[in-house]
């Protein structure tokens, strides 16, 4: 079942000399098994819609349907919600509080009022998630991990809570190239077993490797919604909206400036290196 | 869920009084509240209130967000009012009902009280709406440079209150992230009984003090790097000065304090000697 935006509008502080409109008539459908990209320039009203998805904030006016469900419904129970739409924030490692790290892991379960045996078992799976070794660091305090741990340890708490959708804020924002990879293969990983993915993200080459579909975000609306395939060929399109396109479709089209002759929708390194190859070899012969 | 909080926070619009001179500002707030001290009568009160008003509308401050600036102090004033209405010693009874028993005294003492603290906040909120926390911290080490002499730290005390005045924003936007990350993880701050609520704070303490430790790390790493070395030598980039509006102020308030005088004592006691004559 889909998560559906429906007119979401949301303004903060309204009435006040400080009102501002986030988002302005949001429609938007995620489907099951999607791995969707949202991205957009700083100020673009992303982050404000992912906390609509999971009840953390209240839209101003229009509807969010999680299975056929309206969140803000009377007679919902926004926890419940909330276990099935799992919210990473940005940095998520600043809400780590418990002395141990399979603590802090099991606050989320031990929300949800399940019992001892399946709270271990949780924390045991989610910590296997972020590839970090139960027996090695379960007993450890967070605060003596690394900044790229105590992130991991920060997504095995939403994990923990097995949503059926996850959605991630920037998640790799300040790590090295290895941990944004290691975070990276995660993500992927949980989509490969079944888990609807929404990531906010600024790197376009990110989400050249993994959506499925991108929606782009501009002053608190949706301007397009479809496969990095047929967005990256719209370069002008992206950069109107502040958006660049990944690295390899950059050079592809310098490639293209030249006279090589390369097709427009080009935008991962391995294809591009497939294409390149075959022309040398072809020039070659 | 925090955004309400109206004291100590400035409100970003130019008028008349947020130009004037933050020390003349943070004097006059004093006297209007020393003022306030010395009325005796509601129409005393009723000057006060007009007086704040008509401040307000020359600030441009909509009236509603200076007395939305009250509203954490309710349970203070209710129980100011009740304290006062129950436990005075007076004599003119009004009304008893079993060991309750309320005075003309007590009444007037009660309704004194209260309107003293409400008045409190409302000058000191029309100081801090109206008053950069920059503009405020500078006023306070102008006003209390000449106890240097007497080996006063002034300006650290400024540089600490303009740092704590920096942060309230700052810590109270990263607390609000946290509340919704916790509750993202399930976390439930609204309901349950005392005991149940302080624990469930603990989530948010936690990451919060982590948090701020951090900053002032940070922080103190960032003076230290630009050789902060204290007040010595210092020159400003806003260089504090009084002008014909300052007087102007001042002169506004002296007549309110006139006027207060005037009623609370002059008025009475006219009355008191026209009664006399008639007698």
């Amino acid at each position: 079942m889909p998560i559906e935006v429906k007119h979401l509008t949301h303004t903060y502080s309204a009435g006040s000399a400080f009102q501002s409109t986030a988002i302005n008539d949001v429609n938007l459908t995620i489907e099951d098994g999607e791995f969707v990209c949202i991205v957009g320039h700083t100020g673009s009203g992303k982050s404000t819609l992912v906390q609509h998805l999971n009840g953390l904030l209240k839209p101003s006016s229009g509807q969010i349907l999680v299975d056929g469900e309206d969140m803000n419904g009377d007679s919902v129970d926004k926890r419940r919600i909330r276990q099935r739409v799992g919210l990473v924030f940005q940095y998520p490692e600043y809400q780590l509080f418990e002395e141990t790290v399979a603590k802090d892991v099991a606050f989320g379960p031990k929300n949800q009022g399940l019992s001892a045996d399946e709270i271990d078992r949780r924390v045991r799976r989610a910590m296997a998630h972020v590839h970090l070794d139960y027996d090695k660091y379960a007993e450890r305090s967070p605060f003596e991990l690394s900044g790229g741990q105590m992130r991991r340890i920060a997504i095995a708490g939403v994990l923990a809570m097995e949503p059926a959708y996850l959605i991630l804020d920037e998640p790799t924002a300040g790590l090295d190239p290895k941990g944004r990879d290691r975070i990276l293969g995660m993500i992927q990983d949980l989509h490969r077993e079944g888990v609807t993915v929404v990531m906010v993200s600024h790197s376009m080459d990110d989400c050249a490797r993994l959506a499925t579909r991108m929606i782009v975000m501009s002053k608190g609306a949706v301007v397009a919604s479809d496969t990095p395939r047929n967005l990256f060929a719209q370069p002008d399109m992206m950069s109107g909206v502040g958006l660049g396109v990944p690295e390899a479709a950059q050079l592809c089209a310098k490639l293209r400036a030249r006279g090589l002759d390369l097709p427009a929708d080009l935008y991962t390194q391995e294809e591009l290196h497939e294409h390149l190859l075959r022309l040398w070899k072809e020039a070659g012969r | 869920m925090m955004k309400n909080i109206t004291m100590g926070q400035y409100y970003p619009v130019d008028s008349w009084v947020h130009r004037l001179d933050p020390r003349t500002k943070i004097v006059l707030t004093i006297a209007m509240i020393v003022a306030v001290f010395m009325v005796h009568s509601l129409a005393g009160y009723a000057l006060v209130l007009g007086f704040v008003y008509l401040a307000s509308r020359l600030a441009r401050i909509p009236f509603k967000m200076l007395l939305r600036g009250v509203k954490p102090l309710r349970i203070i004033l209710i129980l100011t009012f009740l304290l006062n209405l129950f436990f005075n010693n007076g004599t003119t009874l009004l009304v008893e009902w079993g060991f309750l028993r309320i005075t003309q005294e007590g009444l007037s003492q009660a309704v004194h009280y209260s309107l003293r603290l409400v008045f409190l906040v409302l000058g000191t909120s029309l100081m801090t709406l109206t008053t950069s926390p920059i503009a405020l911290s500078d006023g306070i080490e102008m006003l209390l440079s000449p106890l240097k002499k007497l080996h006063f730290p002034a300006h650290e005390l400024a540089m600490m209150m303009s740092i704590a005045l920096r942060f309230i924003p700052t810590l109270m936007e990263e607390a609000d992230k946290i509340m919704k990350a916790q509750m993202a993880r399930g976390a439930d701050f609204e309901s349950g009984n005392l005991l149940a609520r302080a624990k469930a704070m603990v989530p948010l303490l936690v990451p919060l003090f982590v948090s701020a430790f951090r900053r002032a790390g940070d922080l103190a790493m960032a003076m230290e790097s630009r050789c902060y070395h204290g007040g010595e030598h210092r020159t400003r980039l806003r260089v504090l000065k009084i002008t014909k509006n300052d007087y102007l102020a001042a002169a506004c308030v002296a007549l309110l304090i006139g006027l207060i005088v005037l009623e609370g004592w002059a008025v009475p006691a006219v009355l008191a000697a026209v009664k006399g004559l008639m007698a």
